[in-house]
């Protein structure tokens, strides 16, 4: 059963990545024998059938995992990365039927790709319910949030996509320049991706001793430390290419319990993320969006602008009614209190403020096009934040890795 | 804009863009050739005419949608703000003062003096909150009214002009003795497409889903609902939360309620390795409950205690009876109750018996076999030393102290002796005849126990429910109109809708196709579009 749960999800990966290869292939293959549009259309088609067959593999892994654990699958870092992933391809497909880019897939794909190996960095183990989690609201409240920020980050990508056609092969705006810091960013990600799989894979492990809270405990780390816990004497390191590390300790602000750590794999993400940046400048001898330029450049942009705004409008509803109404009842339910100001309640009302203002300076402010574009990216970076630096550096009530 | 009249005869308040009556724009100059602003269809707002009082002065800045997004955008700031450092509620210390800066230097202690680590609850962020309330209501309002005036009391017939500056617009020659099928036709297939149409002389005004518009306001309705509940929680009585701790077998009053709980039985359940779904590699138990099987009384008249509910609490299962909730909140297993202590003669080596010393209600003196009595001189329930003076830190024994004076008629004068958390000070016992050793800790189960009442979470509810509705009507439904008048063997065709023109273009179209014209009503730029 376990072994059958981990192909479903593999499947499902695969199946990801061949949709997004689908999905470039139609809108970049231009030699093909029977004309553009034809080309278009059927990749465009076969695109979407591998999106819509990984959506229902990953529902055959969820109904799995369901059977083995009991419990529908959003009770951790993994469980829930993963079904947001699940979410923004369903948002993908709704909006596809919509508006029937295939543009949009080319680039939503990858993005589901890059969700679900970031998904795979955590720990994938069933583990039980603690008490706190032992509610139905677990399934409902958390499901909803995913399925709203889901269209949320399909809003988002069409609005890098509408930054992408803007900016065209201008390099000497501000606007270009904030556009390649965005791709920078999202290659920093992909980088932590590849450096968790890498140094995972050939088992790399290093450990610090150090005093925390008046005890001492021993820190881990997973990717060869650049940087050290402050005031901590190195119990085991595993040379790495020879080299020993640390470079420097950590400012004496972090002092949270795993915070060093984290802030290495930071730095690696950032390192990792830098060198594929160089490395594919040096390739491509021009910048990264000028790169993706080809892929959007017949679009009309207000269309691109109303699918941006179209599926953030989707997102908003159901992020209001999973993040902040669901989310009241099972807090009321489970602790008493209908809100209490922990970190990730208040980052999810922050989220809906940054809409809320999105939406009112776009309908009464007239801020469409390039503003709303940016909005939008704003957005997404709100919610990434919430994702990852709330559960991982803040600890709080939701902290799942705790 | 000081002439308000309209070349159709019709005197617009100051401040109309659009004339009311025809629908032509009133200032020409302004941007010609582009599509029309139809936000508020054009209408004078309140905001936009009054001026001259300090009510129309406050009024004017919270109608401003301008204010309301820097309100939300310093609302948002400040809260990240609050997170940056964890609140007070949720410090593993009751010193605030010395935590913050200990704990994260200087910027801890900035963030303390600045009154970071309660924000939430600060006078200035409950004013950001309540200026939003404000502008809630102020800015609907100004809004609502006209564009409900202007909505109902639309015609059909506009101006030329009003036609063509719309967004979506085309023009499609028509003679005049086609004019009656053509306008017929149109009516038809739009009524078949779910439009209401209304026809005047020469004109038709399609319309449908005009109550996605109010969707906004029910939004802030909703909003202004929530708002209210939570308002409603300052009321004494309304909102309650209180906290104690019970041991098992305890029974502990309810602060402000006529209430007393007991802690029948409080457990703790772990799972089973054997239940684990998935094998782990770090075999750390995982706790699966906590349950607190609970008795409720309430004080009669009478002063006696009278049993009125009994329930098991566990976590996220809250007892509830008479709008008072209870919860499962903490739990602390093992927590020493009571110490067993044996006595012993050191001269004839025989015990002489044990006493048990409850921590929580320690007796004055306890009485053993022939006549020796251990008389307790001094008790420190959580002990520790401020400087040289022992003293307890707080009220439960966590570290119990005692001081004991044992007294025998074999003795002189009786023999003082000290004992810390179960530990013979021996420096201080060393001459002493009699000797008191631990025999036993007799532990329970604590349990904590939040108590709630929440008597506006109907209100707030409600309110939730209302705003919810208001999101889905203004965001899963459109406001789509068409105009069409025929004038000089011309068909204008204009439309306009509040979101999705991708989709009022596509659904013209197929119209335009059944009335067996072709008409393209996407932008040329995107012709070669997918």
């Amino acid at each position: 059963m376990v072994h059958l749960m981990e192909y479903l999800l593999f499947g499902t990966f695969i199946l990801y990545v061949i949709s997004s290869v689908a999905f470039v292939t139609a809108i970049t293959g231009k030699k093909s024998r029977d004309g553009e549009k034809v080309h278009l259309a059927r990749w465009g088609k076969r695109g979407l059938f591998f999106a819509s067959a990984g959506a229902v593999l990953q529902v055959a892994f969820t109904v799995t995992r369901i059977l083995i654990s009991g419990f529908f699958p959003t009770s951790n870092m993994f469980e829930f990365t993963a079904f947001l992933c699940f979410a923004i391809v369903v948002a993908f497909i709704v909006i596809y039927f919509m508006y029937r880019t295939v543009t949009l897939g080319a680039f939503v794909m990858p993005l589901a790709v890059i969700m679900l190996a970031y998904a795979a960095v955590f720990p994938r183990e069933v583990k039980p319910l603690i008490p706190a989690l032992q509610s139905y609201w677990l399934h409902i409240h958390v499901t909803t949030v995913a399925l709203g920020e889901g269209a949320l980050a399909v809003g988002f990508v069409a609005g890098l996509i509408y930054l992408i056609r803007y900016v065209g092969l201008d390099r000497n705006s501000r606007t270009a320049t904030m556009l390649e810091v965005c791709m920078v960013v999202v290659l920093m990600f992909v980088g932590f991706i590849l450096a968790s799989f890498a140094f995972g894979a050939v088992g790399y492990q290093a450990s610090f001793q150090h005093v925390f809270e008046g005890q001492t405990v021993v820190q881990k780390y997973d990717m060869p430390p650049i940087v050290a816990p402050i005031d901590s004497q190195a119990l085991q390191v595993q040379p790495f290419l020879g080299w020993r590390g640390p470079l420097f300790e950590a400012p004496s602000w972090m002092q949270g319990e795993k915070a060093a750590s984290k802030f290495n794999s930071v730095l690696w993400s950032a390192l990792t993320g830098l060198l594929l940046y160089g490395v594919l400048r040096l390739l491509i001898r021009k910048r990264v969006y000028e790169l993706l330029y080809p892929m959007v450049k017949h679009l009309d942009l207000e269309t691109v602008d109303e699918i941006s705004y179209r599926a953030i409008a989707i997102g908003y509803p159901i992020f209001t009614l999973g993040g902040l109404v669901f989310a009241m009842i099972w807090a009321h339910e489970a602790w008493g209190r209908f809100w209490g100001w922990d970190p990730k309640e208040t980052w999810a009302l922050i989220t809906w403020l940054f809409y809320s203002a999105y939406l009112h300076l776009r309908l009464s402010r007239g801020w469409q096009g390039l503003k709303s574009a940016w909005m939008s990216v704003g957005g997404f970076i709100v919610i990434m934040l919430n994702l990852i630096m709330i559960n991982l550096v803040i600890a709080g009530l939701h902290s799942y890795a705790s | 804009m000081e002439n308000t009249k309209c070349e159709c005869g019709h005197n617009n308040p100051v401040g109309t863009i659009l004339c009311e009556y025809c629908g032509k724009p009133l200032d020409e100059s302004e941007s010609s050739g582009q599509p029309l602003e139809m936000r508020y269809e054009g209408k004078a707002r309140r905001s936009q005419t009054q001026n001259t009082t300090w009510f129309d002065r406050v009024w004017n800045f919270f109608s401003s949608v301008k204010v309301a997004v820097y309100l939300i955008l310093i609302t948002l700031l400040a809260s990240v703000l609050g997170t940056l450092l964890p609140q007070e509620q949720y410090i593993p210390s009751n010193r605030p003062d010395a935590y913050y800066p200990q704990k994260y230097g200087t910027i801890g202690d900035i963030y303390y003096q600045l009154g970071l680590h309660r924000m939430y609850e600060s006078w200035w962020f409950i004013t950001l909150l309540s200026m939003i309330g404000i502008s809630l209501v102020v800015c609907s309002l100004d809004r609502v009214i006209p564009l409900y005036q202007a909505l109902k009391n639309q015609r059909v017939e506009k101006n030329i002009s009003f036609i063509l500056r719309q967004r979506i617009h085309q023009t499609v020659s028509t003679k005049e003795k086609e004019k009656e099928s053509a306008l017929d036709k149109w009516m038809k297939v739009l009524q078949k497409k779910g439009y209401r149409v209304r026809r005047e002389g020469d004109s038709l005004l399609a319309e449908k889903g005009r109550f996605s518009r109010w969707g906004p306001y029910v939004i802030h309705i909703g909003l202004i609902l929530f708002l209210f509940g939570v308002l409603l929680r300052l009321l004494p009585g309304w909102a309650m939360d209180e906290f104690v701790y019970v041991r098992e077998g305890q029974i502990k009053k309810i602060p402000e309620t006529p209430f007393y709980v007991k802690n029948v039985k409080a457990d703790i359940e772990l799972y089973d390795p054997q239940e684990m779904p998935q094998k782990l590699e770090e075999q750390t138990p995982v706790v699966k409950k906590y349950e607190t099987d609970t008795i409720l009384y309430e004080k009669n008249a009478s002063g006696r205690l009278k049993p009125v509910h009994r329930d098991a609490i566990v976590v996220n299962q809250p007892m509830e009876y008479k709008g008072l909730l209870l919860y499962q909140a903490d739990f602390q297993p093992n927590q020493a109750e009571a110490i067993r202590l044996g006595v012993k003669d050191k001269k004839t080596k025989k015990k002489l018996g044990s006493i048990r010393i409850d921590l929580y209600d320690p007796k004055p003196t306890y009485a053993l076999k022939n006549g020796v009595t251990v008389r307790i001189l001094d008790y420190f329930p959580d002990f520790i030393m401020d400087g040289n003076r022992p003293t307890t830190k707080s009220e439960n024994p966590n570290r119990p102290a005692f001081i004991f004076e044992v007294d025998s008629p074999k003795l002189d004068e009786p023999e003082k002796s000290w004992m810390i958390a179960g530990t013979n000070l021996d420096d201080l016992n060393r001459k002493n005849r009699y000797t008191m050793d631990l025999e036993k800790i007799e532990t329970v189960n604590v349990s904590g126990l939040k108590f709630r009442t929440e008597k506006s979470l109907p209100v707030i509810l409600f309110g939730g429910v209302v705003a919810m509705i208001g999101l889905v009507m203004g965001f899963f439904w459109f406001h789509r109109r068409v105009w069409i008048r025929w004038a000089e063997d011309q068909l204008y065709i204009g439309a306009h809708t509040n979101k999705n023109w991708y989709g009022i273009r596509r659904e013209l179209e197929q119209v335009s196709k059944e009335c067996g014209l072709h008409l393209s009503f996407t932008p040329e730029e995107g012709q070669g579009n997918q």
